[in-house]
Parts: C-alpha cells; sequence; structure tokens
C-alpha cells in the first residue's frame, strides 16, 4: 500500500528481482536468461523490437504465465513458488493497465473499479463509492462513472484502466503498452499521470512499451530484449544506453532504426517529465 | 502499525486545526468524521482550517477520501481550507484529482419512465427489429440473386468448413438424442397399447412421429442450440472486431461472404440430419419393442415400412429444410446485429437460440395446419 514517499535522493532498494529467468511456449523458448532487478519507486521500461516477448515477460511477472526456468522474487517472496492461491492472494498487491484496457465490458465504470474492493474488503458502499469517485477524478474522468466502456474513447478506456488498476492503491504497477492506439497529446496525459503517480506515492512502475517518447520522458530504469538472441542485451538508464550503448540492435532501435545518429532531446524529455503538479 | 486517528480544535482566531495522526488505509478501520463536520456545520463555522500531520503515519486513499469529503463539505461555506499541512503526496494527488474538473453533462441522472412511454419506446423497438429483420432479410435475397447470376462470392473452403460444422459435427449429438426420442416415444405408447394387446402398432407410432415431426423438430432444436448459435457468436465476435467493417471497406459485402454460405449449407444439411434422425428414432423404438416387448425385428420393421407413407417423409423434410432456413438466418441476422462489446456477443448468442426455438415452433404448427387443411 502507497505510504508517504520521499522520492527525491532515493537510496536504491529492490522491489522485485528477476533471476535467471527462461520464457517458453511449449518447446519454442522466447527469452533465457533474463536477470535484472526493479528498484522501489523506479519506473522501469521493458523494451524490445516486436515480437521478442516483452508482453511475456510481463505476464511471468504478474503471475499469469509460469517460466520455464528462473525466479520472480518480490522483495523474498519468489512468486513461483507459492501455491496457486497464494499467488492469487499476493497478486492483489499489483495494478495491472493492460494494453486494451480490459475493463468488463458489462459493467459501468464504477462497477469495474468497486469490484475488487467490493469482493476483498469490507468497506461500507459509500466508502466504496468514494474511492470510487477519487480514482476516476485523478485520472480525468470524474462524472463517467455511470458510463459503459463502450461508450467511451481509446484513451478514456485507458484511464479508466488504470484507475481500476488504482483501486486497491498497490504498491506496483504493470502497465502493458499504454501508449499503443493512443494520439500523441493522450499520450503524454497518460505519462504524466504516471510520473505523477510515481512522484506523490513512490509506486513502482513496470511499463511494456516500444514508444521511444514515453521511454525516454519518464523511464529511469529498463531491460532491452532481443528477439534474434532470445535474451536480454542491455540495461539501464535510458538516456545513457542511448548515449553508451555500443550494441547496434540497441542503437537501432533507440535511434528509430537509424544507426548512430544521437537524436535524443534531453531538454524536451526534462520538460516532459515536468508534467503537472511536479515539483 | 497504529489506529488512524482524528482530533480537532479551535483557535481563539476561529481557525480550526486538524489533527490526523496514526494510519489511514482503506484496509483499516478510519475514524468517523461526523464530529468535525458537524464543528463546520455549527452557527459560527470556522474561518479556516489547517492540518497537523506530525504524527500521521501510511496513509493511502483512505485519507485522501476523508479530504474529499471534507472539500466538498466545506464547499459553499466560507471556511478556506489550507492544505499545505499535509505530507507533499497528498497535496499533490488531490491538486490531480481536481485538475480535470467534472463534466456535469457527463453524470447521468436516473429518469423515470411513465408506463405510455415505455409502452411506446418497447412498441418502436419492435418496428424497428421488424424493419431490421425484413431489411436483412432482402439483402440476403438479393445475395441468393446474385449468387445464381455468378456474381455473388463467397470461399468454397470456408463453405465446406461450416458444411462439415453443420453436418458431420453434428451427428454424435443428433444420435444420442434422437435414439432417446424414439425410445421415450416407444416406452410411453407402450403404456397405453399394451393395454389392448396392440404393441406391435409402437413401431407405427415412433415411425409415423419420428418421419413427420419429431425427427425434423428434435434436429431443428439441437441446431439451434449448437450451429445457430455458433454462427451468432462468431460473426457478433467478427463485428466486435471490426473484421465486418473490414469487409466492407474491401468491397466485399459480409452478407455474401458470411451468410450465403451459412444459409446453404445449413439448409442442405438438416434435411440429411432429419432422414438420419428419423432412422435413429425407429432403432430407438425398435430397442424397447424388441427388448421390452418380445415383438421380432422382422415383425418391427415390416410394420414400420406399412405404417409410414412417403407423405410423412416429404412433410419432415420439407419441415427440416424451413427450419434450417430459420435457425441460419437468424444466428446470422443476430451476429450482424451484435453491438462491439463481449456482452453483446452474449445476448447476440441468447437471442439467437431463443428466436430459432420460437421460430420452430410457430413454423410447425404452420405447417401442421396447412398439412391438415391439404390432406396431407
Amino acid at each position: 500500500m502507497m505510504e508517504q514517499n520521499n522520492s527525491t535522493a532515493r537510496t536504491p532498494e529492490p522491489h522485485i528481482i528477476v533471476r535467471d529467468l527462461t520464457m517458453a511456449y511449449g518447446e519454442n523458448v522466447v527469452q533465457k536468461d533474463i536477470t535484472f532487478t526493479v528498484n522501489k519507486g523506479d519506473i522501469f521500461i521493458i523494451m524490445g523490437g516486436s515480437g521478442c516477448g516483452k508482453s511475456t515477460l510481463l505476464r511471468l511477472m504478474i503471475g499469469l504465465k509460469e517460466p520455464a526456468k528462473g525466479e520472480v522474487l518480490y522483495g523474498d517472496v519468489n512468486l513461483w513458488s507459492l501455491t496457486p492461491d497464494e499467488r492469487e492472494r499476493f497478486m492483489r498487491n499489483f495494478g495491472i493497465l493492460y494494453q486494451s484496457g480490459a475493463l468488463w465490458s458489462s459493467m459501468t465504470l464504477a462497477e469495474n473499479i468497486s469490484l475488487p474492493l467490493e469482493q476483498y474488503t469490507d468497506l461500507s458502499p459509500a466508502r466504496i463509492d468514494e474511492i470510487v469517485s477519487l480514482k476516476l477524478s485523478l485520472v480525468g474522468l470524474a462524472g463517467f462513472e455511470d458510463y459503459y466502456p463502450s461508450e467511451l474513447s481509446g484513451g478514456m478506456k485507458k484511464r479508466a484502466g488504470l484507475a481500476r488498476a488504482m483501486a486497491f492503491d498497490p504498491d506496483i504497477l504493470f502497465f502493458d503498452e499504454p501508449s499503443a492506439g493512443l494520439d500523441p497529446v493522450s499520450s503524454k496525459l497518460l505519462d504524466d499521470l504516471i510520473l505523477e503517480l510515481r512522484e506523490s506515492l513512490g509506486t513502482t512502475i513496470v511499463i511494456v512499451t516500444h514508444e521511444l517518447a514515453s521511454i525516454f520522458a519518464i523511464g529511469n530504469n529498463s531491460v532491452f530484449l532481443d528477439a534474434d538472441t532470445k535474451t536480454m542485451i542491455a540495461s539501464g538508464d535510458p538516456k545513457k544506453l542511448l548515449v553508451e550503448c555500443k550494441n547496434p540492435t540497441v542503437q537501432s532501435f533507440l535511434n528509430r532504426g537509424r544507426p548512430g545518429g544521437c537524436r535524443y532531446d534531453e531538454n524536451e524529455a526534462e520538460q516532459h517529465s515536468a508534467g503537472p503538479g511536479s515539483t | 502499525m497504529n489506529q488512524g486517528e482524528l482530533h480537532f480544535e479551535r483557535s481563539p482566531e476561529n481557525t480550526l486545526t486538524i489533527n490526523v495522526s496514526g494510519d489511514w488505509k482503506i484496509a483499516d478501520a478510519l475514524p468517523s468524521s461526523d464530529d468535525l463536520m458537524k464543528e463546520i456545520d455549527a452557527e459560527a463555522p470556522p474561518q479556516r482550517i489547517i492540518f497537523d500531520t506530525r504524527a500521521l503515519g501510511g496513509w493511502d486513499s483512505g485519507l485522501l477520501t476523508f479530504l474529499v469529503r471534507l472539500k466538498h463539505h466545506c464547499s459553499g461555506k466560507d471556511t478556506t481550507i489550507d492544505f499545505g499541512g499535509l505530507p507533499k503526496g497528498v497535496q499533490r494527488l488531490l491538486d490531480l484529482s481536481s485538475v480535470v474538473p467534472e463534466r456535469k453533462e457527463a453524470r447521468r441522472d436516473s429518469i423515470r419512465v411513465s408506463l405510455l412511454t415505455h409502452i411506446s419506446q418497447v412498441e418502436g423497438n419492435i418496428w424497428h427489429s421488424i424493419l431490421e429483420t425484413l431489411s436483412f432479410i432482402g439483402e440476403v435475397s438479393v445475395s441468393f440473386f446474385r449468387l445464381f447470376t455468378g456474381k455473388a462470392r463467397f470461399r468454397r473452403s470456408d463453405f465446406m468448413l461450416v458444411l462439415e460444422e453443420s453436418g458431420v459435427d453434428a451427428l454424435p449429438i443428433v444420435s444420442l438424442i434422437s435414439f432417446l426420442v424414439g425410445l421415450i416415444l416407444a416406452f410411453v405408447g407402450s403404456i397405453q397399447l399394451k393395454m389392448f394387446g396392440a404393441q406391435i402398432f409402437i413401431a407405427d407410432l415412433v415411425g409415423i412421429a419420428m418421419t413427420r415431426a419429431m425427427g425434423a423438430i428434435m434436429v431443428g432444436i439441437i441446431m439451434a442450440g449448437r450451429t445457430g448459435a455458433a454462427f451468432a457468436a462468431r460473426i457478433g465476435t467478427m463485428q466486435v472486431n471490426e473484421e465486418i467493417d473490414a469487409l466492407r471497406t474491401s468491397g466485399i459485402s459480409p452478407v455474401e461472404f458470411l451468410v450465403l454460405p451459412r444459409i446453404i449449407a445449413m439448409t442442405l444439411m438438416l434435411p440429411l440430419l432429419t432422414l438420419y434422425a428419423d432412422l435413429m428414432g425407429m432403432l430407438g423404438g425398435l430397442v424397447v419393442s424388441v427388448t421390452g416387448f418380445g415383438i421380432g425385428m422382422n415383425e418391427y420393421f415390416q410394420e414400420t415400412k406399412d405404417s409410414v407413407a412417403m407423405a410423412n417423409i416429404w412433410v419432415g423434410l420439407f419441415s427440416s429444410f424451413v427450419f434450417g432456413i430459420i435457425v441460419s438466418l437468424t444466428g446470422c441476422l443476430r451476429g450482424m446485429q451484435c453491438g462491439r462489446s463481449a456482452s453483446a456477443v452474449g445476448d447476440a448468442t441468447t437471442s439467437a437460440v431463443v428466436t430459432s426455438i420460437v421460430g420452430i415452433v410457430i413454423a410447425t404448427a404452420i405447417i401442421t395446419i396447412l398439412c391438415d387443411a391439404l390432406g396431407i
């Protein structure tokens, strides 16, 4: 649960440790020997080309797919050594925004957000209503409680999905392609919101994306998966990777396929990351 | 972990200091704010509210909802709230929650609809539905005309697949149900016939009932629940995934491409399945007669052959042909009418099955009356 944060001058404290992970579909190995650490309060980017296994890695980290080998540690808890029931309970600590929003289409936005609260807490309906209104107002959807997902635009669905992901005030938020299908303005608003959540609540955020603008604007740590070698080929701050990483695949990706030229504009990214409410 | 506590104190300068201490988390029992709200509603409300959070422990949405409630309570009053004493994170989230003002027109009020308005809405919906159905039937008719003139387009492989789904794949369930229906008819009939020593007429009863009506009806209902529902679900899902739109924008008529092969396959397969079901039903009757009433197999066969006229078989086949059109047309219509959500697919499937079964029953009644009038 969220605590008063101290986002400035954080000492890195490991929150998620992925160790020697191999992911496979049957005999087909997607990625192997994946090892990295996500620290508390990180905005951690999982990046790589299409089909390299980014979303699969996310599914392993949130307990939806079992790894062929290796472990995913949350503090001293190994997610995949828990029993299915324990793992299901543990997964309530996560907030997850799926690529399509994955809102339950037969329920209103208020019902989408309140369902997990009704199922797993003893809160009164009035308290739940307050929490629902708060979450919707945090994502700029105040007043849309009675709307069905089919009545919302793509960007609104994403934000509503985020409101649902935040229902339990999770320690960790996972985002699968948050910018996919959004216009640049909506995409930037979502990036600002992600930054604000990290700054205000100290939430650890893991994002699967290949949107370069978002990667440079909000990410402070990352891992790069390569489809050819089927393993991670770089990790660290994406801005530093752009300057320091010599791997041609990483350079090509971070430079949008143009080898050599460093096109990252630091001022622009700083301006972007200083979204509303930042100090 | 400390229990969250709420205290307040009013200074001589009419400033209310709210002391928030302990843990304020949604999962914990939080203190009531009723006394605080009463204090704010007092005859002389405080001019200013400030916060003392030095003893505040962990917090989450529990604290934020309290602050939002307080903010709403004070709106419209002469009381100003100074959130400066709150932790920075809390202040930022409060700012964020109000940065996009609520769109008043977005909120929906519950509207009470009068009975007359409701009746008129229902009538409007019925008319709309009838018009939509007629328009779909018209579109299908035009597509058939184009098919006969060699202009309609659909893939042969798709047609073969639907043919298999509507025919061979349905054989196990049709076998089981028809065999059991024949068996049940034989049992029920035998109780009465036995009283007159006329057990041999079980063969007549089962043979005529299966060929004339029951075979076709059972196959129609099975196909409505099995294949008609699948048609609605598949086309409905294509609607959700914008695949139907993609067909239209590619210049391909979805009715020709998706509906025609399904209607043709189903209307071809249903009479064949009905013939098969008739035989299975008679087999059920045979098993009961031979094992339960000592009737010989040849005797049963001969009695069935004598009693079942070709007219009965033709009536059954004609019925199944009509049912094939009803089930496939309804399944495809509901799929094409499907909305763009998962629940809409469920609704389309349910509606396809219900409409098909109602259609089958009504069609059976009409065919029976017509046959009676024509003396068939």
